[in-house]
């Protein structure tokens, strides 16, 4: 499966959560399928954008969260999976696509490329719904089932190790933090 | 164990008034008193960490959300965090809040505590994070207030470093 295709396939679900997404080829894609005020794009600090998910979805119950990970940013926060599961926010949908390597610094292969499974760490560090999907029509049966079941779920979805030409767009970091925070501050009374 | 428990509530109370909900932290002995204040406050949500820069995320997504945060860690932990406080809360311009207990300054008895304390205030000035000391009872709640008025106010990172003078009863 192609990371485009399956972020495609969930883009019209993403409408009514708000969507954390790591730096690379996740934000460009998701910027390429169509931008919305609802999506914020952390395009560094490699392993937080779990963490910043769950941070939004502690302060905002009935908010429902997408966090668009990947296998090298959720590799360097691992001991995150844990803090998750302690909290396991029901609002809350952390999505890792897992293309065995680090495709923006040349293709450099992470662990899952030699057989570290991150939906057994996830399930071991006690997220309580955990799966691995290898298609298209699989994740998103998988993400709606995740939308739908009000508890923490890890999604990982293997994909293949492609991307977008470019990684930068016109979309800058700050007009983008600023416009997320006040889609949250507009979206509040309707909770 | 001679934390004090004064000085605790202190800080507790200044957090309480900043108006700060979510305190994310990882447990030192320092901290102890005041992590189990906010967790003893129906008002409060604690989150504890396994590693200190995921609390950078965890405030990152309460300001996004609309949510007064603050972070509680060791020295030891800042230095941990710091490449989340750069490439999140500094790129981001996020109001972090930022709690450190300042171990290995003089007085310090642990011999494994007395690296850090010699960097600390170096690496903040060398982030050009805007700190400030607690160590003595009279100004703690209002060097808490100041501290969130001025990361809100300028969208940034700051830090407020507990001494020993305040938090130790040796």
């Amino acid at each position: 499966m192609q990371r485009v295709a399956a972020i495609q396939a969930i883009h019209p679900e993403l409408e009514r959560s708000v969507v954390v997404t790591i730096m690379g080829a996740v934000a460009a894609e998701l910027q390429s399928i169509g931008h919305r005020p609802n999506f914020f794009y952390l395009q560094h600090a490699m392993g937080l954008a779990s963490s910043v998910g769950l941070g939004i979805a502690l302060s905002r119950p009935k908010l429902p969260v997408v966090v668009l990970d990947g296998d090298g940013s959720l590799l360097m926060n691992l001991g995150g999976l844990t803090t998750l599961a302690r909290y396991r926010p029901r609002n809350l949908v952390h999505v890792v696509f897992d293309n065995e390597s680090l495709l923006s610094v040349g293709g450099f292969p992470t662990a899952t490329s030699t057989g570290s499974d991150l939906a057994a760490i996830a399930h071991g560090a006690g997220v309580p719904r955990t799966a691995t999907v290898r298609t298209v029509a699989e994740f998103r049966a998988a993400f709606l089932a995740a939308q739908g079941a009000s508890e923490l779920t890890t999604l990982v979805a293997k994909v293949e190790a492609v991307g977008p030409a470019a990684y930068v767009t016109d979309l800058t970091l700050l007009e983008n933090r600023f416009q997320f925070a006040r889609h949250l501050k507009e979206r509040l009374p309707k909770e | 164990m001679p934390v004090s428990v004064p000085a605790s509530t202190q800080i507790y109370r200044g957090l309480k008034a900043a108006g700060v909900r979510i305190v994310s932290a990882l447990p030192e002995t320092w901290l102890v008193h005041l992590i189990r204040m906010v967790e003893d406050d129906p008002e409060m949500t604690l989150v504890r960490l396994a590693k200190e820069e995921e609390g950078v995320g965890i405030s990152t997504g309460a300001h996004l959300a609309g949510v007064p945060s603050a972070m509680l860690m060791q020295n030891h932990g800042f230095l941990a965090a710091i490449n989340g406080i750069v490439s999140c809360g500094q790129l981001y311009r996020i109001p972090l809040l930022m709690l450190i207990s300042q171990r290995g300054s003089f007085g310090e008895k642990d011999p494994w505590q007395t690296e850090g304390g010699g960097v600390t205030e170096h690496v903040l000035d060398a982030l050009r994070i805007p700190f400030d000391r607690l160590d003595s009872p009279e100004h703690v709640e209002k060097r808490i207030a100041k501290a969130q008025t001025l990361a809100h106010s300028a969208s940034r990172p700051v830090a407020l470093l507990l001494y020993r003078d305040l938090m130790w009863e040796d």
